[in-house]
Order: structure tokens, then sequence, then C-alpha cells
């Protein structure tokens, strides 16, 4: 049992000694998250379903004018995290990049969870999700990008718990064969989620190849910065020394966040530049509502700030040696995506379709802000995340790894 | 043809080697480009259909659905008085909080005799239509038989996508069906019983809302869109979603 469940030949009554153990091992302020993420994740569900049987319109914020709201975007940021750490851990496990290797099976189990976190908050925003379960299967539209996204990631979840699953026995090959299909799979549904908003030609702010492009690029900074950060969490949760090969590990995952902050950023610029530039109206005012407006510190706070350039400092300061900076640029990248997400997705909804006409009620920006029930599923969301990736660490021993 | 021409012209120094069918080819090419660069002249030999499509398109011969449903609003006519909205709301039992159709307001302050003009908006059934595209479950479609955007209520998951992709804010989901709703030009309320108007249209004191068979060459439809030297233009000819709803003045 050094490795996970990875003894074969074990009884039950000696794995149900071995896990009552672990969990047993735990501080007290292991216990307290456990209890605070469980229960933000209760809240979030009975939020969610109070919605579906009420009617989201009851309690969510939504409108006509802008139908996706944070749901959206809280299922945007914790899909494209889990497409991060499924192609950042793919480095190691899958290529055979021995710098990745110490944390496959961490990241592995992480992309599940986010993926669930995602499945968990767009449950609560698809408003009769009995007829998905059906006419997704039934009725399929393959020129939709949505359904492919779903689809997609649906059988990239399942791929995922096998690939988990072969590691724990030990199984590499299986393992390996497993989530080389899950990673194809998860980066074509990412394209695919990119697709929901860049293939809209109606949407100025959202249409072309960008965004498909951004969400890839960005997916991997978020990716490296989560590694980082579950990481470090994980060793304070296990009382675990940083070993010579996590250490590699950790600046691995940091030159590869350092690079993509960079990559992002030019991009940013870029888009900023050619809009102002050419001022496509649509585009135009979606960018300066960032710039100036409403989203102004949404955008400058949240995104460039927290997401990008203060973990760049950080991550360059840390040398990749200093612990705290480590754990404080990662958090602040990986939460602050969350920003990145929300101004993408609700900035292209509040210019209105009609703005250059001129009308009435639709020549300025439209106003949208979540409400209580929302921000409760979304709060689930993260709680979710966070109760799985606590209960994980005991329930799998740490994710330790052998060599594969 | 234009690869044929280059061909051509650089493997002779004139040309005089044109054989007469390439010939035809460069003046029916050249009408072409003169028509669209003219603007609907006279002189034009193109449809001005292909204008209100806003792009060259295969519809210039031949519309693609039989009977093919289009509506002409004359936004000059329009008063706002509202009777449409609530002849499709009685019609086709829309809700308080939601509308197939609406009317718009545009002020014009700098405007000579007029400084407001009113803009009656609904679902454009495209002939390129997102909404359809982007459902995951077909839930919204194109009907291959009028070329009307229909809902297949059971199916819609309320995902939400196809008001989204929707360019002209056309869709609203609807708590009473567990559905998005949206005109269907009465089809089922009305055109499948007989009716040869939708109920905005018949409604209307004004006659705004021309409503009609496009394909068909006598239809009032066909003819004012066809009409060389009527100004008809579509909204959001950009989003490229191909109206079947035209808008003109007059």
């Amino acid at each position: 049992m050094a490795n996970g469940m990875s003894g074969v030949g074990i009884t039950l009554v000696e794995l149900e000694s071995a896990l009552i153990t672990r969990m047993r091992s735990g501080s007290n302020g292991y216990y307290v998250a456990v209890l605070i993420s469980g229960l933000l994740m209760l809240a979030g569900a009975v939020a969610g379903l109070y919605a579906t049987v009420g009617g989201h319109h009851t309690v969510y914020n939504v409108t006509r004018e802008i139908p996706w709201g944070v749901l959206i975007s809280s299922y945007v940021f914790f899909v494209v995290t889990s497409t991060g750490l499924c192609l950042v851990s793919s480095i190691g496990h899958i290529f055979g990049s021995k710098t990745f290797m110490p944390i496959a099976k961490r990241a592995v189990f992480l992309a599940i969870v986010t993926l669930m976190s995602g499945f968990f908050v767009i449950l609560a925003e698809i408003k009769v999700p009995i007829r998905m379960l059906i006419y997704n299967i039934i009725s399929p539209n393959l020129t939709s990008s949505i359904w492919w996204m779903g689809t997609l990631y649906g059988l990239a979840l399942g791929l995922m718990i096998m690939e988990f699953i072969f590691l724990m026995l030990g199984r590499y090959r299986s393992a390996v064969i497993c989530g080389f299909i899950a990673l194809v799979g998860e980066i074509a549904a990412n394209s695919n989620l990119a697709g929901v908003f860049g293939l809209l030609n109606g949407r100025e702010f959202w249409h072309g190849p960008y965004l498909p492009i951004f969400f890839i690029a960005s997916a991997v900074m978020v990716g490296a910065g989560a590694i980082i950060f579950f990481q470090i969490l994980a060793q304070k949760i296990n009382g675990d020394e940083m070993t010579g090969a996590m250490r590699v590990c950790l600046a691995g995952a940091r030159k590869v966040a350092i690079l993509m902050i960079c990559v992002i950023l030019f991009m940013t610029i870029w888009r900023t530049v050619s809009t102002l530039a050419g001022m496509p109206n649509g585009q135009y005012v979606g960018v300066m509502a960032m710039l100036t407006g409403p989203y102004a510190l949404s955008f400058w706070g949240g995104e460039i700030l927290m997401t990008l350039l203060a973990p760049l400092v950080l991550f360059v300061l840390s040398r990749g040696t200093h612990v705290r900076m480590l754990l404080l640029a990662s958090a602040m990248m990986v939460f602050g995506a969350f920003f990145m997400r929300y101004n993408m997705i609700i900035i292209g909804q509040t210019i209105p379709v009609y703005i250059d006409l001129n009308v009435t009620g639709y020549t300025e920006l439209l106003h949208y802000f979540p409400s209580v029930d929302e921000i409760i599923v979304t709060l689930g969301g993260f709680g979710m995340t966070g109760f799985l990736f606590l209960l994980g660490e005991k329930f799998f021993n740490g994710h330790k790894v052998e060599e594969h | 043809m234009i690869r044929n021409m280059m061909k051509t012209m650089t493997q002779n120094e004139g040309v005089e080697a044109l054989s007469g069918e390439e010939r035809r080819e460069f003046l029916k090419l050249g009408l072409k480009v003169t028509g669209v660069f003219a603007g609907g002249s006279l002189l034009s030999l193109v449809s001005v259909v292909e204008k209100v499509y806003a792009t060259p398109n295969q519809y210039h011969e031949k519309y693609p659905y039989k009977p093919h449903y289009s509506m002409v609003l004359h936004v000059d006519r329009c008063v706002d008085c509202e009777k449409c909205i609530h002849a499709c709301a009685k019609t086709n039992d829309i809700p308080a909080y939601g509308f197939r159709t609406n009317i718009l307001e545009r002020q014009i302050p700098d405007g000579i005799e007029q400084q407001v003009e009113f803009l009656p908006v609904l679902c454009n059934q495209c002939n390129v239509a997102q909404c359809a595209r982007v459902c995951p479950t077909s839930a919204t479609y194109k009907s291959s038989e009028n070329g009307i955007v229909m809902m297949d209520v059971k199916k819609c998951i309320g995902c939400l996508s196809c008001q989204v992709a929707c360019p002209y804010n056309a869709r609203y989901f609807n708590e009473e069906k567990w559905a998005v709703d949206k005109c269907n030009f009465c089809f089922d309320t009305r055109l499948s019983k007989g009716e040869e108007l939708t109920a905005c249209a018949d409604a209307c004191p004004a006659g705004v809302r021309i409503f009609g068979d496009i394909s068909e060459q006598t239809s009032r439809v066909y003819r004012e869109v066809h009409q060389v030297s009527r100004t008809v233009w579509v909204l959001r000819p950009e989003a490229g979603t191909k109206p079947n709803v035209f808008y003109t003045r007059g």
C-alpha cells in the first residue's frame, strides 16, 4: 500500500483500516477546510436545485438579452482549468518527461475534480437538464459546438477516471492509452467550447479565431498555476517534505506558467491594440468597457494584475524555490482567471445586438450582476473542487507516484 | 472562368484570340460587377435580391423553399400602435414577460419633418440560421418545407445558446412551455389552419407588414423585394444570416 491503492491482493478490511487511518491523520485546519468546502458544495447544490425547480427567472439575474451569466463563466473557468491540468500533467506521464512525473496522479485527479465542478455549475444553468440527458443522445446536432463540447468533455471525464484507476492499479500502459485519448478529447472539447463563442457572426466581441487560440493558451497557463498551487497545498496537508524531484517539477511548472503568462499578455495587448486601431464597433465597445468602462476593475484588477502581472513578478522573484511566493503567485493566477472568463463571457452579451441601429434602449451596454443564488452556486463549484481535493489527498494517500 | 481568361490573356498579345464564349463570360462578369457597385441601377442585370441578401448567393434564380415565407416591413408606415404585438401575444399565447415581435424606436433629433422612427422586429427566419446551427439537440430547426425556423419544444434543454446566437434578439425562454419560444410566422396557429396572413400582418392597420411567399413571382413580397427602384435592406447583414425579413420605405 505504499503507493495509493496499488497494492494488489489487499483485503477489504485492510483497505478500510488504511482509509480510516488516513482520514484521521488530518490537522484541525484540514477538517475545518473540509467542513467549509463541503458546506459550500451543499449550499451550491441546494441553490441550484431551488433555481431549477422554482424557475431560473425567479432567482437568477440573467435576462433575455444576457441569458448566460456567472454560471456559464464559472463553467468555462472550471473546464478550461481541467484542460490545463490535463495538458500540463500529460507532459510527464504521457509524453515521458521525468520533470513532470511527480505530479501526474494529482493532476489527473484534479482534472477530474475541476471538470466535475464545471458540470456541477452548468447543471444549475441548464433549464431542463432531464431533456439534455435524453435528447443529447437521441437527437444530436452535429453542427453544434455545444453538443461537441459537452460530449467530448463527458468522454474525457470517463477516460480520465479510467486513467486514474489504472494509475492506482499500477497498470501504466492502459493509463497512458486512456490518458492520451482523454487529452485529445480535452483539447478538442476546449476548442469547441471556444467555438461556442468564436463562431457567432452576430457577436463581434467574440467572433473569430482568437478565442480558440486564447482558450487553449490560457488553459496551459492556468493548468501550470493550478499544479503549483495544489501541489504546495497538498504538501502542507500531508506534512510532506519537498523532495528534490518535486522541486524540479515545480520549477518546470513555474517556467511553463511564466512562458504562458507572456503569451497571454502578448495576445491581450494585440487584441486591444487592433481593436483600438480599427474600432470594429461591437468589439470596440466591449474593449472600451474593459479599459475604461464598468468592467475596468474586473479587467485591470482581476485579469491583468491578479492573473497576469502579479503572478509573473512573483514567479520570477521566487526563482522557483521560494515556496510561499510560488503559492501566492499560483493562487492569484488560478483565482484571477475567474475574472478573465467572466469578462469574456458577460461583456460579449452586454453589447446589444442592435447597437448599430441607434434604437432606444440598445445604444449602451446592458447591465448584469449575478444574484445571490447564482453566487452561491458558483461558490458551490469552488467548494466541490476544494472538498474533493482535500478528501482525495487523504483517500489516495497524497497521490504518490512511481515512474512509468 | 477567370483563371481561363488569365491563361488566355497571358498566352496572347491581344484579345483577338478570345473565343465568343469567353467574351460573353467576360461581359457577364463585368455586368455583375457593375450591378453590385451601381447599387441597384437599372443598368444592372443582377437581381436586387443579391444585395438584400448581403452577399452574392445561390438564391439568385431560385428560392430554396416552396412556399418560401417572407415578410417586407414598411418602416415609414409604422406609428407604434402595437396592435401587431397584442395580436401576436393573443394568437400565440405569449406571456407578459416575453415577446415574439417588438417595435424598436429610433430618435432622430436632427431629422427633417420627423424626429422619430419605429422599427418593427421579429425572427428573421434566416436562411443561415445561427440558432439552428448551435442548438445541441436540434430543438430548433429550419423547416425544409417552408423555410420557417421552428421549435420542437420537447427537445429544448434550455441551454439558451440559440438566444445568444441570434443576432436579432428574437428569442426568449417561455417558463410555461419549459422551452425557448420564437416567431414561426404563426405557422401552428394560423398558416397551418388555412389563414394566409400572420396575426401581426393581419392586425396592422397601416399595412406595415407585408407577408407572403417570396418564391411566387405574383406575390407582393416578391414584387417589392425585386422592384429595382425600391431600396430594400435587411437588419445586420454583416451577421451573414441571409434573413427573410426585409425592410423598405414607401
